[in-house]
């Protein structure tokens, strides 16, 4: 009796995945009557044990037809608790005016009650330092029709005035969107309404700029995973 | 026959080719349209067809399959249930290494075993995508089961999402197919009956260990199919009234078990999983993952019967139908209302010593079993992890006199300590397989086999504990006690519970287990990710078994998904408490919140496969290799081994 055989790539244990997933990817409609394209869209390749994450956000102003946010992340991302995931990698900003790299550091999970948190620091070239916050929270009022709301909080331990970011809570943004499961999970278009509003320094280097310091948004977009 | 059979096991070479027939079979891999009437897919199949042939074999024949592989990929055909030389077993990379595309691989094996049992694909999800099909071995001698005619009644769930797509999908969201969740209606509407601050706690408990009640199902959205026929093509069997019609009911699914009933008849199960039980009559049985029932049904009447399969949480259902002449149809019953986890179900996870869990606002009431549905049994499985909210010493006044209280430690419980180790739950778990109580058909000579189990590690204190315990006869023992899974006939009837399964005749002479192995099932649902003993298959040292040993196996559910277990190549002979009288089966199913145990007569030497027949858990690592050591030349006999850990 041998019992020996033949290596071969192992045929039980699926290991590596990927996934694809846009939150949010909609047109807003501001109370300014301003128009803007944003998403907000994460994707992963890896194991359990270790995954590689890009994460996407942006605004895109169609009437100036220029990005005022535009921000990528390429992340490495491992569990640190049951619930829980340790990420470390770079953020790099290319709205339109100056770009700004960061070195990231964050957690992303599940907390109690199911408020799915992903908390992040961020340390620009420049010795600037900052940290956002997002919770997000769904309510199933049916098993596809879905109220979602986000909470997306900026703090800046040092000022960047040449990007309109003044030291202490800069800026908040609250959104409700109902969505409705069309397509599995894989399309659910929605509508809602998102609150911006800038506080401290940060709002006072808007009005300097004559920038708006707080807007709300009509939004219709879909939200889609693959 | 006991010995023969071994013999037959050890030297089958030698032995057969004196007296055996001998019989070639072909089998070709094939893609193949599946068409469930909901909707037609593109899956995997056998001689062109999804479910492929019934393959029938008589016991002492040797067996020739030539398994051609069609496909572009590698393949694999594992015999399930059949007791056979591991290099033909079919499990890549454990007992062979599978089938290249275009490859003709030749299986020869004896057939040592009579019954009804089922191949599958073991190579990727190729099962789920349809590669599957049923074997029927009759007897050598007449068979002691008389019938006047038979239909397999294969089940599946088939699913429109191919089996890799649904492994990513639960890896992204692991309550992507989970439509089922409760609801803000639902809340509005349990408010309104239990009041909102009772429901308000119980969405906080659950919320707070970030744990669905609506786990039951982790995979929903599939067409039940019977011999692969959906609820409308409506698969139908014919008789003639007064026939005894024996239904060899095997679930083929890749995530489903079925509660199966055939309103209007009695079901009366005489074989579980190949091997033949003393008869139970009962309206209705659960069916896990990879398990095969005999059942036998008299039907009388000149008119049709729905064969109705519930799955376990109500997602879906399978349905055929028994007639008198082809088009005839009954009733079809409408699905009860989906399941929902108790804490009960929850009380096998070390999760729970979580210290963040504000057991200080809990009550009992609000955790949906009542203080009267308790007894000392339900600490059995482990729930003294949660004695403190789970227990109102005040509602139990008749239980506490016999409650030594201070073995149990209960008082000074908390979270923390309420570790397994801590409670000595090693010497109370027997209880859960020996809950005396409820074997109200206890057979003769069960008595003597029955006490060795308990009195092997039975201590006094839990034994007076199983005396004081309510008689209560629906209590199922192998549900923890409250589970929200416990099975209850759709007609109020008798459901079966594998503590109502008898060996007909014990297939292996009665001895003590040389030793135990714990297997703790485990997992974490955020991740979907499975694994036994905290360790997934890719990370995993085999578990090592010495050649005549008799090993104890010991498997304690700390998830809260059920899980059919399967050890490939031995019988599992399932601990009902019934010595030598325990059933013999290749799966064992272990739900939440419960210990169970089976033994096992190491007498096939070889690499195993070890794993949970869900086939989304097996692939995310509930996996293990087995490795028997040693042979019939090597074997320690019943010299104890000691130690032992996987
Ligand atoms: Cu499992």
């Amino acid at each position: 009796m041998s019992p020996v055989v033949a290596a071969e790539p192992d045929p039980h244990t699926a290991r590596y995945f990927w996934g694809i997933q846009f939150e949010e990817f909609e047109y807003r409609y501001s109370d300014s009557d301003e128009e803007v394209a944003s998403w907000d869209g994460d994707a992963f390749y890896g194991t359990d044990e270790l995954k590689l994450r890009w994460l996407g956000k942006g605004e895109y102003g169609i009437d100036e037809r220029a990005y005022e946010t535009l921000e990528n992340q390429l992340v490495l991302q491992t569990p640190i608790s049951d619930f829980f995931d340790a990420k470390a990698g770079v953020r790099v900003d290319t709205p339109e005016g100056p770009d700004r790299t960061y070195g990231v550091l964050g957690i992303a999970g599940l907390a109690p009650y199911w408020f799915e948190i992903d908390a992040s620091l961020y340390f620009g070239e420049g010795g600037q330092a900052m940290t956002e916050l997002d919770v997000e929270y769904e309510w199933l009022l049916t098993n596809r029709w879905i109220v979602n709301m986000g909470l997306d909080a900026t703090y800046a331990f040092s000022e960047d005035r040449a990007i309109g970011i003044g030291r202490g809570l800069s800026s908040t943004e609250l959104g409700l969107r109902l969505s409705y499961d069309l397509i599995d999970r894989t399309l659910s278009p929605y509508v809602g309404v998102v609150h911006e509003k800038a506080y401290g320094d940060t709002r006072d280097l808007a009005r300097e700029d004559a920038e708006s310091t707080e807007e709300w948004y009509a939004v219709a977009g879909v939200r889609w995973m693959f | 026959m006991t010995v023969f059979r071994r013999l037959l096991a050890g030297l089958s070479t030698l032995v057969l080719p004196a007296y055996g027939l001998a019989a070639e079979y072909n089998l070709t891999v094939d893609r193949v349209t599946i068409d469930t009437g909901d909707f037609v897919k593109e899956g995997i199949g056998y001689n062109g067809a999804s479910p492929g042939p019934v393959l029938r074999f008589k016991e002492g024949e040797n067996v020739t399959i030539n398994v051609t592989n069609n496909l572009d990929e590698m393949t694999s055909v594992h015999w399930h249930g059949l007791i056979l030389p591991f290099t033909q077993d079919g499990v890549p990379g454990v007992s062979y290494p599978g089938i290249r595309p275009g490859e003709t691989f030749t299986y020869q094996f004896p057939i040592v075993q009579s019954g009804t049992y089922w191949f599958h694909s073991h190579s990727g999800f190729q099962e789920p995508n349809g590669a599957y099909g049923a074997i029927v071995i009759e007897p050598r001698d007449a068979d002691p089961v008389a019938f006047d005619r038979e239909y397999v009644v294969q089940l599946t769930d088939k699913h429109p999402h191919d089996g890799d797509r649904i492994m990513r999908n639960l890896k992204m969201m692991p309550d992507y197919y989970n439509r089922q969740q409760l609801t803000v209606g639902d809340f509005v509407s349990e408010a309104r009956d239990r009041g909102f601050w009772a429901t308000m706690k119980d969405r906080m408990m659950w919320g707070d260990m970030r744990m669905m009640k609506a786990d039951v199902e982790d995979v929903q959205g599939f067409t039940g199919l019977i011999n692969g026929h959906g609820p409308a093509q409506n698969w139908t069997g014919l008789f003639r009234p007064g026939e005894r019609v024996r239904l060899r009911f095997i679930n083929s699914s890749a995530m489903t078990y079925f509660d199966v009933r055939i309103p209007g008849l009695t079901l009366t199960v005489v074989e579980a999983d190949g091997n033949r039980v003393r008869p139970v009559p009962v309206d209705e049985f659960r069916i896990g993952v990879a398990e095969t029932y005999d059942v036998i049904v008299e039907p009388r009447d000149d008119r049709a019967y729905t064969i109705f399969a519930e799955s376990m949480g109500r997602s879906g259902y399978a349905r055929g139908t028994l007639a008198t002449r082809a088009g005839q149809t009954a009733p079809v019953p409408d699905r009860r209302p989906p399941s929902y986890l108790t804490m009960a179900d929850m009380s096998g996870m070390p999760g729970m010593d979580h210290g963040d869990m504000g057991h200080g606002d809990m009550n009992h009431d609000d955790m949906g079993h009542g203080a009267a549905a308790m007894d000392h049994s339900e600490m059995a499985h482990g729930e003294m992890s949660h004695g403190n909210m789970a227990m109102d010493h005040a509602d139990q006044a008749s239980d506490d006199g016999a409650m030594d209280h201070g073995a149990m430690a209960h008082g000074e419980m908390n979270h923390g300590a309420a570790s397994h180790e801590a409670m000595g739950h090693d010497q109370m778990a027997p209880m859960a397989t020996a809950d005396m109580s409820e074997h109200d058909a206890v057979p003769a000579g069960h008595a003597v086999g029955r006490h060795r189990a308990m009195a092997a590690r039975t201590d006094d204190a839990a034994m007076s504990h199983a005396g004081t315990a309510p008689q209560g006869r629906e209590h199922n023992p192998f549900y923890a006690r409250g589970s929200g899974l416990t099975p209850e006939a759709a007609n109020g009837g008798r459901f079966l519970s594998y503590a109502d399964l008898r060996a007909a005749q014990p297939l292996y002479p009665e001895r003590a287990p040389t030793r135990e192995i714990e297997l703790r099932l485990t997992g974490n649902m955020e991740r979907y990710s499975w694994s036994i003993n905290g360790v997934k298959f890719e990370d995993a040292d085999p578990i090592r078994l010495q050649y005549g040993e008799r090993v104890r196996f010991k498997f304690v559910n700390e998830t809260m998904m059920t899980h059919p277990m399967h050890l490939h190549g031995m019988w599992s002979i399932l601990d009902v408490g019934a010595g030598q009288w325990n059933p013999i089966k290749h799966v064992v199913s272990v739900q939440p919140g419960t210990t169970v145990y089976m033994e096992t007569e190491v007498d096939a030497p070889g690499q195993w496969a070890f794993h949970c027949h869900l086939s989304y858990h097996a692939a995310s690592g509930m996996f293990r290799k087995v490795v028997v050591e040693g042979g019939p030349d090597t074997a320690v006999g019943t010299t104890p081994v000691q130690g032992g850990d996987a």
